[in-house]
């Protein structure tokens, strides 16, 4: 028997899911059924939803590869400010995308910081795919970094020290025990910053523009497409909601069957 | 392999010399607290010493270049099995092997001989979470010796499991740490002289005693080794036929051993069987009286154990409500000269 809550607590938890779900049944009745098909599958969107899932997917790798050390670096190790590093890494959780944009242009646009070197070398960040990538990159890193660190404090080192008893060297104790025990953590940290790199629009707009076919993601057309064609918005938008649903679904089913395994 | 460690731990109030013979078991006994389990990550390089050295056999794992963990070969296995939860058993005990560059076949052959030496071969198939802890606790134990360590660093294998399934188990271990290097953290008497060849007593995280298992708990000479062995202890200076201890104390009795001079420390040691308890000091005998306050009461056997802070009697349950004796009551213990063993400390 599970301890329930007070009875209280139920009318403004009503409230709150209310509060979420209107606004997703609001969508469903404003859909254009008869149009629907036609409208989601016009040329501008499907060009706008495969940028959105090739870049998502690909920030969510970049996310990955440097998310998984930064965690494990901060949960495992400890170094004066370590804490000062860590609110400084996990600011653009706080910071408004839009601000996030600017500082992206500043780095690697064509006066950025960064921007004359890598021009030198002939690559152009700004206003291409690649800042696509690195806009979500940005905004969905501390998503990763937060959820794993988390994990990994949870998990605590006493298998790890265990495993270092028993020879393993520090390489095999990270990817024989600590990685295979906050995989669960992992890959929620994933599916968060795959979401949110999917939702990703203002730093996007302002670092990466809005081309089509090259830098026109998702919630760019929508929000184009709102003053427009609101029909086209509307349909847009309950496709975007569709497919974060179903990356959430796969992804807790993924869990659910490693659990089962385990 | 002879492990020789020698290390200051100032925040942990540790200062330990400890030397174990190669294929010698001994076992760490002391208060918690003490500095047992920081011994133990001292040796296993969990824990950097302040100062002091730690050698095993020629190999100096201590000073200039510090060996990491990993390459100490000092398995530790602690009270909670901590088997890792994503492998079977099978692969929990082919584990070492594994980190040693051992392939895959090799290694599963070498962790199921380890499995069955240690009678858990029909669990290797099974997941941490589907053992129980005395299952876990031996698989546990395979998965320690398959790492081949030089030295074995036992952390209370025992104190987490049901007592059903302890002696069991504590035959297995008595079988294979026969021969090998080993030091058991323990808090039982059994494991004390089951396992080991010689305890070490620390306190305060100071040696305070060693020797042959049986001897110290025979004759123990500090508190905590007259605790477990069940006896009754006195320390203090031998004077006028007694021994009298700082707090005021005086225990006469039959001193044994080397001959003790005046203002000798000794220790006074008794059974608590040998014990009388009395509601009112007897007068006009040869016996030690000690007036006490009865902390508790426990059943111990056929009696009742009476113990009344840091010493013990042994009464009948009869003499016990007799004397309606309950915590806060103060009573007189009274021993015979003749039942008190006086030693050197």
């Amino acid at each position: 028997m599970t301890p329930g809550v007070p009875r209280w607590l139920l009318a403004p938890a009503a409230l709150g899911a209310a509060f979420v779900l209107l606004p997703l049944v609001a969508i469903v009745v404003r859909v254009p059924w008869g149009d629907f098909g036609e409208l989601v599958t016009s040329e501008a969107s499907r060009e706008a939803l495969l940028l959105s899932l090739r870049t998502s997917a690909t920030s969510t790798v970049l996310c990955v590869l440097l998310g998984v050390p930064m965690a494990a670096v901060l949960a495992r190790t400890s170094f004066p400010g370590r804490a000062v590093v860590r609110s400084l890494v996990l600011l653009p959780l706080v910071l408004p995308p839009v601000v996030g944009g600017l500082a992206l242009l500043y780095t690697f646009g064509r006066r950025g910081l960064l921007g004359e070197t890598l021009e030198v070398l002939g690559v152009q960040v700004a206003f291409s795919t690649a800042a696509v990538v690195l806009a979500q990159t940005f905004v969905a890193l501390p998503f990763l970094v937060l959820s794993l660190e988390g994990s990994l404090r949870t998990a605590g080192e006493r298998y790890e020290l265990v495993a270092a008893t028993l020879g393993a060297r520090p390489t095999t104790v990270f990817r024989r025990v600590t990685l295979p025990l906050v995989l669960p953590g992992l890959l929620s940290g994933a599916v968060l910053a795959f979401a949110r790199a999917l939702g990703e629009f203002g730093a996007t707009v302002t670092f990466a523009g809005s081309l089509e076919g090259v830098t026109r993601t998702m919630p760019t057309q929508i929000y184009l497409l709102r003053e427009t064609d609101a029909d086209g918005a509307v349909a847009l938008s309950l496709l975007l909601v569709v497919v974060a649903v179903l990356v959430i679904g796969l992804a807790t089913r993924g869990r659910a069957a490693d659990r089962g395994l385990a | 392999m002879t492990l020789l460690l020698e290390a200051t731990v100032a925040d942990r109030g540790v200062d330990v010399a400890l030397e174990v013979a190669a294929g010698e078991t001994v076992a760490l006994l002391g208060p918690n607290g003490a500095g047992k389990s920081t011994v133990l990550a001292v040796a296993a390089g969990l824990l950097q010493p302040d100062t002091g050295t730690v050698r095993l056999d020629d190999h100096e794992l201590t000073g200039r270049r510090v060996v990491p963990p990993h390459a100490r070969r000092t398995a530790l296995l602690a009270q909670d099995p901590l088997l890792f939860p994503h492998l079977t058993a099978l692969d929990n005990v082919a584990f070492g092997p594994r980190s040693a560059g051992v392939r895959r076949r090799a290694a599963r052959d070498r962790a199921r001989r380890w499995l069955s030496e240690v009678g858990a071969a029909d669990l290797a198939g099974r997941r941490p979470g589907e053992l129980s802890g005395g299952q876990a606790q031996r698989v546990a134990v395979a998965r320690a010796l398959a790492a081949e360590p030089r030295l074995l660093l036992l952390d209370e294998p025992m104190a987490a499991l049901d007592v059903a399934v302890t002696p069991a188990l504590r035959q297995t271990l008595r079988r294979v740490l026969e021969g090998r290097t080993t030091v058991v953290v323990t808090h039982d008497v059994l494991d004390a002289l089951l396992l080991a060849d010689r305890v070490v007593v620390l306190d305060r995280g100071r040696v305070v005693e060693q020797g042959p298992a049986a001897e110290v708990l025979a004759r123990p000479r500090s508190p905590f080794a007259a605790r477990i062995a069940g006896l009754n202890l006195v320390a203090g200076r031998w004077s006028g036929g007694a021994v009298r201890s700082d707090a005021g104390r005086a225990v006469a009795g039959t001193p044994s051993g080397p001959a003790l001079r005046e203002g000798d420390p000794a220790v006074a040691v008794f059974r608590p069987r040998a014990v009388s308890v009395f509601r009112d000091a007897p007068g006009g005998s040869p016996r030690t009286a000690l007036a006490v306050v009865v902390t508790h009461l426990e059943p111990h056997g056929d009696q009742v154990r009476v113990r009344a802070g840091d010493l013990a009697a042994d009464v009948t349950a009869h003499a016990a409500a007799e004397l309606d004796l309950a915590p806060g009551t103060p009573v007189t213990f009274s021993v015979k000269a003749t039942e008190v063993d006086v030693y050197a400390r």
